[in-house]
């Protein structure tokens, strides 16, 4: 399939699915899951090492980060200034500039605190940071994001983890349509091959995903399922989907039947 | 010396540099991230880090995540 690639800070992935690496049953898992699913950013948290015990396995033994664009993220984090620490100390453990700016507002929603969340894409764009920041639908938040650097809108589709799909099909057609310099990348909330091609077929330049894989009944197959969906959403968006009408048109020709 | 590394307080003796911390605490160097007293140091800095009485350390790795 010839889907165009999607474009983040001047690179360009075939794939335009990122994929998580938590909640797996194993690394091997994690491993195998990621290669089905074709993606080639994945995305890490950063926690702080385990003391005292045997040294820990890590999971750069199993993602290679030579064959995959490591994406880490400031998951946990609630205030702007263990968000900026955290990517600073992200960069430092991955080598790379990538961060997926979370700032959380509530435990419960999970859902992000846009105040901080601009305050640090401003600080972590000044410090050389490509900032992917982890927000809601809204048009104005997403502008200011964009005008404070970020490479791209990462709106969620739904709370994270929490597999309900599009809930604001709306809010992102806008986003799409009002941002269209910056990949809008949806970011949570996705529970099944569907749910990507929907997004996909609005014109959401990419999706993040992990529960809606790690949590499946078989973590590998829906991989590969997301990997269609995504990619077929895609190409769907791109070929232009006819319009929607109340009433029937033949496919068939109307004269020559028999009589 | 007292030392506290991820909230939890620690004993070493004597005078310590940072690579030797993470040399005994078996974490390989290329693998972690280092802040102290909520500063970042970089990795090419490590060998010039004293580190000092009450010195707050985190020490971090990359993890699965979403």
């Amino acid at each position: 399939m010839n889907v165009s690639p999607l474009k983040i800070a001047g690179r360009e992935y075939r794939s335009r699915l990122i994929v998580g690496t938590g909640k797996y049953a194993s690394f091997e898992q994690t491993q195998q899951a990621i290669e089905r699913s074709g993606a080639e950013m994945v995305t890490v948290a950063v926690r702080r090492v385990k003391l005292g015990g045997p040294p820990e396995e890590s999971l750069l033994t199993y993602i290679d980060p030579k064959k995959y664009v490591l994406l880490p993220n400031t998951a946990g984090c609630y205030t702007a200034d263990d968000a900026v620490r955290t990517a600073r100390l992200a960069r430092e453990a991955g080598l790379s500039s990538l961060i997926k700016l979370e700032v959380i507002g509530d435990e419960k929603t999970l859902f992000p605190d846009t105040h901080a969340l601009l305050e640090a894409t401003r600080t972590l764009v000044k410090e050389g940071f490509t900032v992917l920041p982890y927000t809601n639908e809204d048009l104005v938040v997403a502008k200011r994001l964009r005008d404070a650097g970020a490479a791209a809108i990462m709106p969620l589709g739904a709370p994270i983890g929490s597999g309900l799909g599009i809930q604001n099909r709306n809010a992102l057609r806008i986003l799409i349509e009002q941002i269209p310099d910056l990949p809008i990348i949806v970011d949570a909330g996705v529970g099944t091959a569907s749910d990507a091609a929907m997004a996909m077929e609005l014109g959401a330049d990419g999706i993040l995903m992990n529960t809606g894989i790690a949590g499946a009944r078989d973590p590998l197959k829906m991989a590969e399922a997301m990997k269609h969906a995504v990619a077929s959403g895609r190409l769907a968006y791109e070929a232009g989907r006819i319009p929607r009408k109340l009433y029937a048109t033949a496919s068939s020709p109307l004269d020559g039947t028999i009589e | 010396m007292r030392l506290k590394i991820n909230g939890a307080v620690r004993q070493f003796p004597g005078d310590l540099m940072l690579p030797a911390l993470l040399e005994k605490l078996q974490l390989p160097a290329a693998r972690v991230a280092v802040e102290r007293n909520r500063t970042l140091v970089h990795r090419d800095k490590y060998s010039s880090v004293r580190l000092e009485d009450d010195d707050e350390l985190e020490i971090v790795q990359l993890v699965g995540g979403g």
